[in-house]
């Protein structure tokens, strides 16, 4: 057991460092985009369709990774792509982390009442096919970044409730509640001086893995042609256009799934290395 | 006297779940911009032919009126009729859901031979090189969602080494003498191994993509359980008795560890379930999912509301199956 121990410790450090490196490097770069990207991501030349990256035969210089079908860069588009993407994680990660974590604390420790209608609600919402009601509900608001971010957090705070929940509910049943309770505080006072504080490394590793999903669902979204417009530059919609000329020109969907498996595999590698550090029995 | 008293109150929250489903799913796709009546007529339609189909479709009521036609419908069978091909809702989904039930399960299969493999070589060989390795796999396969997988499948199976089929879900060509819908099932039932092989080598790439994450979730708490039951002292009474270490964890070990990850497995079947929309659209997989995404794109309001109720019914029916299972095999919830 010791030695098992041990060696969780030791390789902690190192996927937390890379997926962390990655992100860090992957939002400067889409914080610069407009300054490193080489050429224009919305430009098109129909005589430069489908060039290969710069190590294949037929390439052409200034197109790193080759283009698409109607002769845009992928790697521009690549860059452009990363801020939307990040865009998405943060804000729609954020969202559905307060509204969640907050439906959660108020079931969980509250009870009662509030506690039956919310965990109602998330029977209901557990009875949907999630991909299917992103979907739906991209159709009833129009395609556009606040649509996709809406969609994420109406369908996903259950995650963070659901969790947040049987938390705040052993957190609620121990002792230095019922002090705080003693000493004269009010519920809802307690639920965030006292409880919040407790169940903020839980609430910290849903909401980095909750961003890697943010980009999963917007990813999926273009990739049914329901995202922003057709023309901005996203990895599920470069994904989408790649996977028809797979035969022709594989790197316009290898470059983009390279990028989006990455930054996924990283969220989620960030989250479950912080929740071996958080969890005190592991430490 | 109790059990029977936590059915009943179970079986009414499911009720009351698919109810909730219902509303929300009806109200919210009458909120759908775009007339469906508009999209099916052809160009040069009067506003009079408008105006007659959108009362045949009822869509002319107010929308709790058109609910309440609705819902007292589905009690009695009728799902209404699909806009787009003029068909009973209830025939179209029944005739695709095969496809999809059959996708499911092939995915549940692989996920358990492959997480349970996983599980057991990580035992058999624990503390060596080959276990991190094991360990790793499962974290990569954990953390990224079956549409990744489905893609990194394409790019790999289908045209690097194209060996399995990444489009569709039998060979246009081929005369299916099939009478259902399950192919599959009905393929080995009339012995026909051919056609059995061409569907199976169709429906592969597709339903791996969707057990590589149930995979890793099988494989990392069985390996995690039988961990724990090779401390047990019978385990160690039997490998004193002198029985191999592969004996000891398949007969000793694997039947009292096997247990939470069954009712794990229960749970995330349902998970399973919801990610065949996006990956029966990446394959051009002809099942439920992907004919809801196409119902989503050509407004058709009726078919829509029929296949989330559909998949609504499947999630909840089968948690209920899974707690009350549990339920009677457990002892101290059956007293309880």
């Amino acid at each position: 057991m010791l030695d098992g121990r041990s060696a969780i410790k030791r390789k902690l450090p190192a996927r937390l460092v890379l997926s962390a490196t990655w992100l860090i490097l992957l939002t400067l770069a889409a914080i610069a985009a407009p300054l490193i990207a080489p050429k224009d991501p919305l430009a098109q030349d129909l005589f430069l369709g489908q060039l290969p990256p710069f190590w294949v035969q037929g390439h052409e210089p200034g197109y790193l990774l080759g283009t698409d079908s109607l002769g845009r860069d992928v790697l521009s588009r690549i860059l452009y792509g990363a801020r939307l993407a990040l865009t998405v994680a943060l804000t729609a990660g954020t969202i559905t982390c307060i509204i969640g974590a907050t439906m959660g604390l108020l079931a969980g420790f509250l009870r009662g009442w509030v506690d039956v209608l919310i965990s109602r609600a998330i029977d209901i919402w557990m009875a949907f096919p999630p991909v299917l009601f992103s979907i739906l509900l991209i159709a009833v608001l129009g395609p556009g970044l606040s649509s996709i971010i809406i969609a994420i957090v109406v369908i996903d705070w259950t995650r963070f409730a659901r969790v947040i929940r049987a938390e705040a509910m052993t957190q609620g049943a121990m002792d230095y509640v019922a002090s705080a309770q003693v000493a004269g505080r009010s519920r809802i006072s307690t639920m965030f001086t006292e409880i919040l504080p407790n169940v903020l490394p839980t609430i910290v590793v849903l909401l980095t893995l909750e961003m890697g999903i943010s980009i999963i669902v917007e990813a999926i979204l273009s990739f049914v042609n329901l995202s922003i417009s057709t023309d901005d530059p996203t990895w599920g919609g470069m994904i989408a256009e790649g996977r028809t000329s797979i035969h022709q020109a594989w790197w316009v969907l290898v470059f983009p799934l390279a990028t989006l498996f990455l930054t996924v595999l990283s969220f989620s590698q960030l989250g479950e290395g912080l929740k071996d550090r958080f969890d005190p029995v592991l430490r | 006297m109790q059990f029977f008293q936590s059915v009943l109150l179970r079986l009414s929250t499911t009720f009351v779940t698919l109810l909730g489903v219902a509303v929300i799913v009806f109200f919210v796709i009458r909120v759908v911009p775009g007339n469906p009546i508009a999209m099916m007529l052809p160009p040069g339609a009067t506003e009079s032919d408008v105006t007659r189909l959108t009362a045949l479709y009822g869509l002319d009521k107010s929308i709790p009126e058109q609910f309440l036609i609705w819902i007292s419908g589905v009690i009695q069978g009728d799902f209404g009729t699909s806009i787009t091909t003029k068909q009973p809702v209830l025939q179209l989904v029944l005739n695709r859901l095969p496809a999809t039930l059959e996708l499911s399960v092939m995915a549940l299969i692989i996920a358990i031979i492959l997480g349970g493999l996983m599980a057991l070589t990580g035992t058999r060989l624990r503390g060596t090189k080959t276990e991190a390795a094991i360990d790793v796999t499962n974290g990569m396969a954990l953390s990224v969602p079956d549409f990744l997988w489905g893609l990194i499948l394409i790019l790999t199976f289908g045209v690097l080494l194209p060996i399995f089929h990444i489009s569709g879900r039998v060979t246009p060509s081929l005369q299916l003498p099939f009478t259902t819908n399950f192919y599959l099932t009905e393929a080995v039932l009339r012995l026909r191994f051919d056609l059995w092989l061409d569907i199976a080598a169709h429906m592969f790439m597709p339903a791996l993509a969707l057990a590589i994450p149930l995979a890793a979730i099988i494989g990392q708490l069985l390996k995690q359980s039988l961990k724990e039951t090779m401390h047990l002292d019978y385990v160690t009474l039997a490998r004193t008795k002198g029985y191999s270490e592969t004996h000891v964890i398949l007969h000793e070990a694997l039947p009292n560890a096997i247990l939470p990850t069954l009712t794990l497995v229960g749970v995330q079947f349902t998970f399973l379930i919801g990610g065949t929309v996006i990956i029966e659209r990446l394959f051009s997989y002809e099942g439920l999912g992907n004919m809801a995404i196409d119902a989503v794109i050509n407004r058709d309001l009726p078919l829509i509301q029929g296949i989330v109720i559909l998949f609504a019914v499947i999630f909840t029916g089968f948690n209920l199956l899974v707690d009350l299972t549990y339920a009677a095999l457990n002892p101290r919830l059956r007293h309880a």
